[in-house]
């Protein structure tokens, strides 16, 4: 009994409160006849989907560094890689590795994303052929793309450790003010690169503007890349409800790479230097080296999440698009239950889940409830930036 | 006819949560004296002060007992300004002054001298014009009276220590209605000649008619100036006689006095190793620069074997020496430990030469409170040795071993290895840190202040288990402590440090006489 009492209350009110608010969306979209399955179905492409950049946060946290504001550093990093891979993929890189059930992949892929702005299903690109109850409705994707993810990740990976190198030495001047300065960097940075977008010697034809010949596009469609691989991967219908197995997949083994990493003697090290950097030093650690080393993987594992992200949508979205993402991963991890200085693979999985969840309901029913005008875009924003503001009045340093 | 009293304190009883400071404390202040009030720390000096001040951490902790008399009136300060109000003054051993203001603001703020204006005269008084003329004028008398030369409209930022302290001084006598001023350690932070002038400025103070409390340890200041004492003495007044009647000798033997507190028993065999013992540790010419506990040049040997006491009263440095062992603050000079000379600066460079460290900063450095107990255990033992890993990972099976055996072994009262350490009291976290410093298997333990803030009986129990390794394992102890009963009841010999240095070393059966002033700042300077 003490047990559960105490299970209850590590959860939390705050968790309570907006789990109890997702389930109240789900059965309301229900009561206004949408479809319950397949709105799961984008909480789950999308949980997949932002995990590993919330997932970023951990070893930031960790650390000692805080939340990672800046986490569209490792972004723009992930975005270097998926744009070198691309180029490479034009260039005939990855020709002749075999391209598997991409056919049918590529088709369906084509007519969803024709339609599709962003915010509407991304559930929609599944076909479900058979009625069963219990249907497989994935696509082995092609070694060609597989590879080519893989290399942008790589890319990404390389780009990403150099950011997160200097950007974790700047972090150890600015100790205390951490969050603010994370934000302007973060900020700063993708400016810099609105400009590097336009100058930067890329010219694969999918990436730059046709008519100018030059300068990236504001949306890279992937669709002739690695567009949605892990997604089709294995995915399974079950009563109209689809599992991205493929994607989860990925998502969670970064997730136990992430627990084994911080069960390891660097790992413990550096939660060590970011829970109490006194004892760290008496222990003789170097703890300016552990807050940059925790800087440097949250900014890895932020390339490798947009690539996921990237992959999942369908897109690479440029320029300003990476300018929030720190926001909206810093509420999930929160929301999720993390303080500013502890933070657990579980509050990546609660949060990630939680906050896709209400920002997929949320909107939909927002939609339904006032049918006027086009409301889910506005109800996005609204429900988006207040789970932010939410989880940063939430947000606390646990007792030391 | 009695004489005329400023303040009168009669039966202060004062405990916090059952734990009695201050029992049954008298004493009585006459205008124009200079009354001394000596004790250890911890003796409830600074309790008595906070009653007389109306601090509202009395009150919160359940008041306390008896009765302030101010003019022969009682009095009930609900905070501060009200002892203020009442002409109640102190000069506080950390400076609150601003450093942006000039020294004149300083000594006028709150109380400015102003002059109507046109704003004023439509919005209020608050809007009124500073008088700089009048407040620079008063500033100026006030630095006169205390023999200050230095120019009034001089900012206070960057100001030498000893300077701020004086304007302290000018503020409180610029009051008007001033009656009783309370110095607090005012010599602490001073150089010699600085308090000397000090010493001078509190006779002019007196001879105004102004009465004086002088909370101090230094014996020869109190000689030189006071004309009463009281000696406290683990809350209770020892003694209260006039300085003219006493001698250095007999306050530093009452300030120390023996304590029927005995911690380890007897022991008919004497492990305590020889003058011919292996020199365990040699520190020659060691400074450490720690706020608030500075090592100023100490020398000590340390043999093999053997539980070596470092004591003096807090801010003296003793705390100093092995937080500057351990490279957690700048320090200069040579440590050897069997031979090997420890670089300070390298991180961690101690404690791969095997020495562990308890951190007098149990919550702070210590441990990892938000961590498991388990966990809290193994941690330097698996950074710096690289145990209790298996494949780079944590051995999560030898780990919960190592910490039930560890906390069978030290009876850490808790639920589990996985339970959280700063769920746990204080006697078990200094458990869970002597666990961890044990785990390392070290040649040398340093143990600082291991009993701060902890029960009777896990003080027991540590006392004995340290005395039971030197005993059993021969391993050399290095122990940092501010209760002196404890350091005599189990070292073989104590090196007591007063102003950064070592003054004595005296053995464990010395009189109290001799650590009374040893603690003070006379050292053998004058005893020999």
């Amino acid at each position: 009994m003490e047990r559960i009492t105490r299970a209850a209350k590590d959860f939390g009110l705050a968790r309570s409160i907006i789990l109890g608010f997702f389930l109240l969306l789900l059965v309301l979209s229900g009561v206004y006849g949408m479809s319950v399955p397949r709105m799961l179905t984008d909480v789950f492409i999308r949980w997949g989907m932002h995990g590993i950049l919330v997932l970023a946060m951990v070893p930031s946290i960790q650390s000692g560094i805080g939340p990672n504001f800046g986490v569209s550093i490792g972004i723009i990093g992930g975005l270097l890689g998926a744009l070198i891979s691309i180029e490479l993929r034009a260039a005939g890189a990855f020709l002749g590795l075999g391209s598997g059930d991409r056919e049918v992949g590529q088709a369906a892929d084509a007519v969803a994303t024709n339609g599709a702005a962003y915010g509407d299903y991304l559930a929609d690109y599944y076909e479900i052929v058979g009625g069963g109850f219990f249907n497989y409705v994935g696509q082995l994707p092609g070694a060609d793309v597989v590879v080519q993810i893989i290399v942008a990740m790589i890319i990404g990976l390389f780009f990403a450790a150099i950011f997160g190198i200097l950007y974790g030495m700047l972090l150890n001047r600015v100790k205390g003010s951490e969050m603010m300065i994370s934000t302007y960097v973060g900020f700063s940075v993708v400016a810099f690169f609105n400009i590097m977008w336009l100058v930067l010697p890329f010219r694969a034809g999918t990436s730059i503007w046709p008519i100018a010949g030059a300068g990236l596009r504001v949306q890279i469609s992937l669709v002739d890349d690695f567009s949605r691989v892990f997604n089709h991967l294995w995915a399974v219908s079950i009563g109209g409800l689809i599992i991205p197995t493929g994607l989860l997949l990925v998502f969670f083994l970064f997730c136990v790479i992430i627990w084994l990493f911080m069960r390891s003697r660097s790992g413990m090290m550096m939660s060590a230097a970011g829970a109490n950097p006194s004892f760290a030093k008496a222990a003789g650690i170097n703890v300016n080296r552990m807050r940059i080393l925790g800087t440097t993987i949250s900014t890895m594992l932020g390339a490798v999440g947009i690539i996921i992200y990237a992959q999942s949508f369908g897109f690479l979205q440029m320029y300003s698009a990476p300018l929030f993402m720190g926001f909206t991963t810093v509420a999930a991890i929160l929301i999720g239950g993390a303080s500013i200085n502890r933070a657990w693979i579980f509050n990546v999985l609660l949060g990630a889940f939680l906050f896709q969840g209400i920002l997929v309901t949320g909107p939909a029913v927002a939609n339904q409830l006032v049918p006027e005008g086009n409301l889910s875009e506005i109800a996005r924003i609204i429900i988006s930036n207040g789970i932010i503001l939410y989880a940063l009045t939430k947000a606390k340093e646990v007792a030391r | 006819m009695e004489a005329k009293r400023v303040l009168e304190l009669d039966g202060i009883t004062k405990d916090y949560s059952g734990n009695v400071v201050l029992k049954d404390v008298s004493l009585s202040v006459k205008p124009g004296e200079i009354y001394a009030l000596v004790g250890e720390n911890g003796a409830g000096k600074s309790t008595l002060m906070n009653i007389l001040f109306g601090m509202s951490v009395i009150r919160e902790t359940g008041g306390f007992e008896g009765s302030v008399k101010v003019d022969g009136e009682e009095v009930h300060f609900q905070s501060p300004a009200d002892a203020m109000a009442a002409g109640i003054g102190m000069v506080h051993q950390e400076f609150m002054l601003i450093p942006g203001f000039t020294i004149a603001e300083n000594i006028k703020v709150g109380r400015e001298d102003t002059l109507p204006n046109l704003a004023s005269r439509v919005v209020g008084k608050s809007l009124e014009t500073l008088n700089r003329g009048k407040m620079n004028a008063d500033a100026r008398r006030a630095l006169d009276t205390i023999g200050m030369d230095i120019a009034e409209y001089a900012r206070v930022a960057g100001l030498p220590v000893g300077y701020m302290q004086f304007v302290e001084i000018a503020r409180e006598i610029d009051k008007e209605n001033i009656k009783l001023l309370v110095f607090d350690e005012p010599t602490a932070v001073l150089t010699e000649s600085e308090a000397d002038q000090l010493l001078a400025v509190m006779k002019t103070i007196a001879a105004k008619g102004i009465a004086v409390i002088f909370i101090t340890h230094r014996l020869s200041e109190v000689m030189e100036v006071a004309d009463r004492m009281t000696v406290l003495r683990d809350g209770e007044v020892v003694t209260e006689k006039p300085i003219a009647d006493t001698d250095v000798v007999e306050i530093a033997q009452l300030m120390v006095g023996r304590r029927i507190e005995k911690l380890v028993d007897d022991k008919e065999e004497n492990f305590a190793p020889g003058e011919d013992a292996e020199i365990a540790v040699k520190i020659r010419d060691l400074y450490v620069n720690m706020p608030g506990e500075t090592v100023r040049g100490v020398d000590l040997d340390i043999r093999k074997g053997e539980i070596f006491g470092i004591g003096g009263l807090a801010g003296q440095g003793k705390v100093g020496i092995p937080n500057g062992m351990m490279g957690m603050f700048p320090a200069q000079g040579e440590v050897e430990v069997f031979g090997e000379p420890l670089q300070f600066a390298k991180l961690g460079d101690a404690l791969s030469k095997g020495v562990a460290f308890v951190s007098e900063d149990r919550r702070g450095v210590g441990l990892l409170l938000t961590d498991s107990i388990a966990h809290n255990i193994i941690f330097n033992t698996m950074t710096v040795r690289r145990q209790f890993l298996n494949a780079g990972l944590m051995n999560a099976k030898a780990v919960r071993e190592h910490a039930a055996e560890m906390i069978q072994l030290l009876d850490i009262r808790c639920v589990g290895g996985g339970q959280r350490v700063g769920s746990l009291s204080g006697g078990n976290q200094q458990k869970v840190c002597l666990a961890a410093a044990l785990t390392l298997k070290p040649r040398l333990l340093v143990v600082s202040e291991p009993t701060r803030g902890i029960d009777i009986g896990a003080k027991k129990l540590i006392m004995e288990y340290l005395s039971q390794l030197r005993d059993e394992e021969g391993l050399t102890i290095i122990m940092i402590s501010s209760e002196l009963a404890e350091l005599r009841s189990i070292c073989d010999r104590i090196a007591i440090v007063t102003e950064g240095q070592v003054s004595r070393i005296l053995a464990p059966d010395a009189p109290d006489v001799e650590f009374g002033l040893a603690m003070s700042e006379l050292g053998d300077r004058e005893v020999s």
